[in-house]
């Protein structure tokens, strides 16, 4: 059974229909890349599978529990969220924190969980992401790369059962994606459940083990990360990978 | 100056300090403190829209902030005298420094929770935190350190606006210096000596602000 079953999403802003129709499944350790043209609504799926949007319509079973997207309960969303990582394009890392207060507060707080024991748990996490000598710096003491590993480290602290990825790397310079993308190819190599969304092509290609492109608030094709880029079935694909490759060689 | 008049404010110097220390400084402290609760509160039903007490703390700002405070201390101590409602002169500057000084230090603090980006609550719910948590634990300390200067502003307005409080009884320091006033007509060396006094409390605190706004800088900054 898979481990995030979404059916039929439904989300308009306003007159502006940004999620049209989408059914997703994602399987244990499975790491899912979406990608898409700008404003094809890739954000707003993830918001609305963790609940930061309220879907107009849709139903969605996470660990074999099901929600309905547009009336689960704040109980249920809690619940939900205990379970999940988010991980955001702007890093949101708490301003007021410490890194190592960052990846602990949900613990602690959250949780209810002894301070010594989300301390070990934290330290642990920093260390995974190579954060770990960084511990007691704020967030405005680090670069973009270093804030965003921690906030790699403040989701996987929470022992998330599947975590999101809204662009982990595109508001960071280039010189700085790659010390990101690693932390997240780590994860995908031990196995944890993923569903990402990116720019990043090559780094789709290495990670991911299905792919799918949005677009319009649709899903134009969903494939093997394999097929996906060497033969895909669509058309429109061909045309937005060739469109990417070109604004890459242009670079 | 004369002898008579150096020795005139020489000899009440303790006589007006004293009731800037027992009266002025404790109203002050206690309006500021009940404000800032007042405040707290009318400014979080705001921001997290709280159907009808969001309506309820709009009604109470606009009543306050269109009023003058003078005035509000007469209705209150006078006022409300008519109605069978008698207070003593302190508790009642207390009320209306408090309620007063409210309005205003909700909407400073208000404004610094909506300057908070709202990826910081988000950010709270998806590690597993609920609504007040968030707020509790990273939202308001956040507004805080934006809303400091501004509110310390407003204390440092408070500790001088105390002296309307002479208008309702309250024998505070403006009251006793013109008591002093009245017995020996020394009207111009008397009021100065009692701004001095203010000016002393006023230059106190600001140096106490910067010591405030130092110590919130080194755990805090907002820009990245
Ligand atoms: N809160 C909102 N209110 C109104 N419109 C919104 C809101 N959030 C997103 N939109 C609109 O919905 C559309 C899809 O936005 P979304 O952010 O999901 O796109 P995206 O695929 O993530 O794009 P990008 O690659 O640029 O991040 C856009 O046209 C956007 O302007
Ligand atoms: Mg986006």
């Amino acid at each position: 059974m898979a481990m995030l079953s979404v059916k039929g999403v439904k989300k308009s802003f306003g007159d502006l229909k940004v999620i049209r129709d989408i059914n997703i499944d994602v399987n244990k350790g499975e790491v899912l890349s979406i990608l898409g043209p700008s404003g094809s609504g890739k954000t707003t799926l993830l918001r609305c599978i963790n609940f930061l949007e309220i879907a107009d319509e849709g139903k969605m079973i996470f660990d074999g529990v099901e929600y309905d997207m547009h009336n689960a309960t704040k109980k249920q969303i809690s619940e939900l969220r205990k379970h999940t990582g988010f991980v955001f394009q702007s890093y949101n890392l708490f301003l007021n924190k410490t890194a190592i207060q960052n990846v602990t507060e949900g613990l602690i707080i959250g949780r209810k969980m002894p301070k010594d024991k989300a301390m070990k748990i934290g330290l642990d996490a920093l260390d995974k992401v190579g954060m770990l000598d960084r511990k007691d710096f704020y967030p405005h003491q680090l670069s973009g790369g270093q804030q965003q590993r921690v906030a790699i480290a403040r989701a996987l602290a929470t022992n998330p059962k599947i975590i999101y990825f809204d662009e982990p790397t595109s508001a960071l310079d280039p010189e700085l994606t790659g010390e990101v993308l690693q932390v997240i190819k780590k994860l995908s190599d031990e196995g944890m459940t993923m569903v990402i969304v990116t720019h990043e092509i090559n780094f789709a290609r290495t990670v991911s083990t299905d792919v799918i492109l949005m677009e319009d608030g649709y899903i134009v094709e969903r494939n093997t990360a394999k097929e996906f880029f060497d033969d895909p079935k669509e058309q429109r694909t061909r045309e937005f990978l060739q469109m990417i490759t070109n604004t890459l060689g242009e670079d | 100056m004369t002898s008579r008049v150096w020795g005139i404010v020489l000899d009440s110097f303790g006589k007006i300090l004293l009731p800037g220390l027992t009266v002025t400084i404790p109203l002050t402290i206690l309006s500021f403190t009940f404000a800032i609760i007042i405040a707290l509160v009318t400014a979080m039903v705001q921001f997290a829209n709280v159907k009808v007490l969001r309506k309820i703390a709009r009604f109470y700002i606009w009543i306050i902030r269109g009023t003058p405070l003078l005035v509000q201390l007469y209705i209150v101590f006078y006022g409300l005298a008519n109605v069978g409602i008698l207070l003593k002169p302190f508790p009642a500057a207390v009320i209306v420094f408090s309620i007063n000084e409210g309005a205003y230090a909700a909407e400073t603090i208000r404004a610094s929770l909506e300057s908070i980006p709202v990826g910081q609550l988000e950010a709270g719910y998806c590690v597993g935190m609920s609504y007040m948590q968030t707020i509790r634990r990273i939202v308001l300390p956040q507004a805080f350190k934006t809303a400091f200067p501004s509110l310390f502003n407003s204390l440092i307005a408070m500790t001088k606006n105390t002296s309307l409080a002479a208008n309702i009884t309250v024998t505070e320091m403006f009251m006793v210096t013109q008591r002093i006033v009245a017995r020996t007509y020394e009207q111009l060396a008397l009021y100065l000596e009692v701004a001095l006094i203010y000016l002393i409390f006023s230059t106190i605190l600001t140096y106490v602000q910067k010591w405030g706004e130092k110590k919130l800088n080194i755990t805090e900054k907002s820009e990245v």
